[in-house]
């Protein structure tokens, strides 16, 4: 079962947990700038936006890179960065269109989103529902059902 | 050191000059950080008898050692400074981004001395600390100001200031940080007026360390589970934000109504509460950092003459404009509180300064030759255009924005100022709920309801209910919650995390993020070593006994209705109660063995 991590933008409340919950999982303290998602807020129309890798079924990335260190993890579909192999030259930075891999220059790495293995902490941490985990198969049922409701209302009889 | 970036920034404003500081780790054990260190710094630097707008008070902007972290609601900051409004200590605590992006940056806190010749704004960026000139903002509101400087610095920059209403020195002026959120009391935004201080931008790469950082998590998730599950924290606050309370202080009868004049029920409180708010209004929720509660409001009023949107407002500040002024127009409401945000002023204080001088205007001790505009209870125009005017110290405003008790006593009715210590009185009536009385009148701020929040045991049942009336058990709650509430606000948490957990989980969390030994009797003695510096503050400020009181019409008038009618305050059999549990002689001043049980001699 293919899962994917559904972001719900009108519900997030620019709270920043997911931030929090990344770096605790994957640096051990507390840093959002090394945090796999970044959540952006327009404060004007106070609309916040968490944004990460979306795990492309057809990777930018994985073509980009010249020495084969991205793969698909069979188990949850996260692409994951072999930092054995990586020789860092950024270039899947260069060919994600949405930004959703970054690079640490102290310790020399490329950040980038992987599922936790499966079980996202950032969605643990969510408060409001903004991230989700779900079925990538059934992952926008609601959103439909949200917009039949609308069409029923316009054709409905009540 | 875990959990602090261990240093501070020293900025002379007169000379330019910027220093860094290491603090040292036995004051963050026994201040904790944010609140409690700022005012042991303070203390240890600043004449209490300091001119609040002079050069030589300071500004203090510190974090605590859970700023920034996974602790739940771990975002929040204090400004200490000596307060203009009341001359008492100042501790004006906030939440939203800018502290966590400060310890980012790798700091804990700034201190500012001095004044600076021209406009200036701070910019930190890591280790790049520089002032820059501010000239092209001085006369900008809070969000051109904000918008401004993230043009140009860099996009995700935090941003705290001050607006047109800290320029001029208006004694209700706060300080405010990412938009919306504020250090919202005592005026401290005039004091950062009075240097020359328009902002401080921050952006930092940096993160904050944990000395254990297993248990940490599982102590952060075991609370942020409790909140959830907590019916205020994680139902109540979620749904409806702080506007809750509105119908809830009104159905016990402690809705203070028409400048406390109507106080206990009023028959439109429905139309200004968070259910009203929630189904007219709100678009959504709105969290600060680390926070799983949410209780801000985005709002958006779609038509009419109040049409806005914006961020709030806070049941303080809805009670403020609504039921103490007699205003049922929700819309009006949440467009004066937007004005305060972009001019940089305190609802609580500005609505019920309002209502002062609508009741002024009603007996007939003002009338529309000074003010301008007819200021009846219920003119939902006049808070909408007498908040503008406050902010801009245009004609009546000027007077008005020196707060109630400035303005009611110029006109020689300084009874009808509902204030302690000068400064304003929040939503909560002293007559039917009598501890919270007892900690207005004891408050080292003066009015203010988040020393000690006794609502919680006295309206909402947590930890346990009591009888809002009683008085015997609560010169002790009071004690207890203001200590608490000082160990919180030092720690760098948001004070609603006391609905769903208490000492012993922030002390599991202090301990695990510091790795200093703490427990639960440490925290809380550490809570009550800042509450008597903070009084000795007050004392040698020129407080006294005295003033440790409530306005005349709290302790003589009676409620007039709902089901705590008839009732008045019985703060003075409290009091001499409250010294005692406090240690304290029967002036209220802190004993020398107080002072040495508490490691306080030095401020003595």
């Amino acid at each position: 079962m293919a899962k994917m991590l559904l972001i719900t933008p009108d519900i997030c409340t620019g709270c920043h947990s997911c931030e929090i919950a990344c770096s605790q999982e994957h640096e051990g303290y507390y840093v959002p700038s090394k945090s796999r998602v970044t959540v952006y807020t327009w404060e004007d129309e106070l609309v916040s936006v968490p944004m990460m890798c979306v795990q492309c079924e057809d990777a930018f990335c994985m073509k980009a890179c010249p020495v084969g260190a991205i793969s698909r993890d069979p188990a949850t579909g996260a692409m994951i960065v072999d930092h054995g192999k990586c020789i860092r030259c950024k270039m899947c930075m260069q060919a994600c269109p949405f930004g959703g891999t970054s690079f640490d220059p102290v310790a020399s790495r490329i950040l980038k989103c992987d599922l936790c293995g499966g079980d996202p902490e950032c969605v643990k941490y969510c408060p409001s529902g903004a991230l989700k985990y779900v079925d990538a198969s059934t992952a926008t049922i609601e959103r439909k059902r949200a917009y039949a409701a609308r069409l029923k209302a316009a054709v409905g009889v009540k | 050191m875990f959990a602090y970036k261990g240093k501070i920034l020293r900025v002379d404003l007169t000379s330019g000059t910027i220093k860094s500081e290491y603090i040292e780790p036995k004051v963050a054990r026994q201040y904790i950080g944010c609140r409690g260190m700022g005012t042991y710094y303070f203390m240890k630097e600043v004449d209490p008898n300091v001119d609040p707008l002079s050069p030589e008070n300071k500004l203090l902007f510190f974090t605590g050692p859970l700023t920034g972290t996974a602790a739940p609601s771990g975002g929040r900051y204090n400004v200490i400074t000596r307060s203009p409004l009341t001359g008492a200590i100042a501790a004006s605590n906030s939440g939203g981004y800018w502290g966590p992006e400060l310890k980012f940056a790798g700091w804990d806190g700034i201190i500012f001395e001095g004044k600076a010749e021209k406009p200036v704004y701070l910019w930190i960026e890591d280790d790049h600390v520089e002032l820059r000139s501010a000239e092209h903002l001085w006369g900008k509101t809070v969000f051109e100001t904000t918008d401004a400087i993230k043009e140009e610095t860099d996009p995700d920059v935090r941003v705290t200031c001050i607006g047109p209403a800290g320029e001029k020195l208006a004694l209700l002026a706060v300080i405010v940080n990412d938009y919306n959120r504020a250090a919202g009391r005592s005026g401290v935004g005039a004091v950062m007026g009075s240097k020359n201080l328009k902002a401080i931008a921050v952006r930092g790469h940096g993160g904050v360390e944990v000395a254990d950082p297993e248990s940490f998590k599982s102590f952060a998730e075991r609370d942020r589970s409790l909140m959830k599950n907590d019916p205020v924290a994680g139902n109540g606050l979620p749904t409806y934000g702080t506007m809750i309370l509105v119908n809830i202080l009104n159905e016990l009868g402690g809705l203070p109504t028409h400048n406390w004049r109507d106080s206990g029920q009023w028959s439109k409180a429905d139309l200004t509460s968070g259910e009203t708010l929630a189904e007219k209004y709100l678009v959504r929720n709105k969290g600060c950092f680390g926070c799983n509660i949410d209780c801000g409001r985005v709002t958006k009023i779609p038509e009419g003459p109040f049409k806005s949107f914006g961020e709030g407002p806070e049941y303080e500040a809805g009670w403020s404009y609504g039921a103490d002024c007699g205003v049922s127009d929700l819309g009006a409401i949440c467009k004066a509180n937007f004005l305060c945000n972009e001019l940089g002023l305190d609802p609580i204080s500005v609505g019920s300064t309002i209502a002062c001088a609508m009741e002024l205007y009603e007996n007939g001790y003002i009338t529309i030759k000074e003010t301008g505009i007819p200021l009846n209870f219920g003119n939902a125009e006049a808070i909408v255009e007498l908040t503008r005017m406050i902010g801009y110290r245009e004609g009546f405003g000027d007077l008005a924005s020196e707060g109630s008790y400035r303005l009611a006593s110029r006109y020689g009715h300084p009874e009808l100022s509902m204030s302690v210590k000068k400064q304003e009185m929040p939503a909560y009536d002293g007559r039917a709920i009598q501890g919270i009385g007892l900690n207005y009148a004891t408050s080292n701020r003066g009015g203010c309801h988040v020393r000690g929040y006794t609502i919680s045991p006295e309206v909402l049942g947590v930890p346990e209910k009591l009888d809002p009336q009683s008085i015997d058990e609560k010169p002790q709650w009071v004690k207890t919650f203001q200590d608490l509430t000082a160990a919180v606000d030092s720690a760098g948490i948001c004070l609603f995390t006391t609905f769903a957990f208490g000492a012993p989980q922030i002390a599991d969390e202090l301990r695990a993020a510091t790795g200093f030994d703490y427990t639960v009797e440490e925290v809380l003695q550490a809570g009550e070593r800042i509450w008597n510096l903070e009084r000795q503050f007050n004392l040698k400020a020129g407080f006294s006994k005295e003033d440790d009181t409530l306005p005349k019409r709290l302790l003589k008038d009676a409620l007039k209705f709902g089901p705590m009618k008839g009732n008045v305050s019985h703060l003075n059999e409290m009091l001499p109660r409250y010294y005692e549990a406090r240690g304290w002689d029967k002036d209220g001043r802190p004993t020398k063995e107080k002072l040495a049980e508490l490691d306080l001699v030095e401020f003595a």
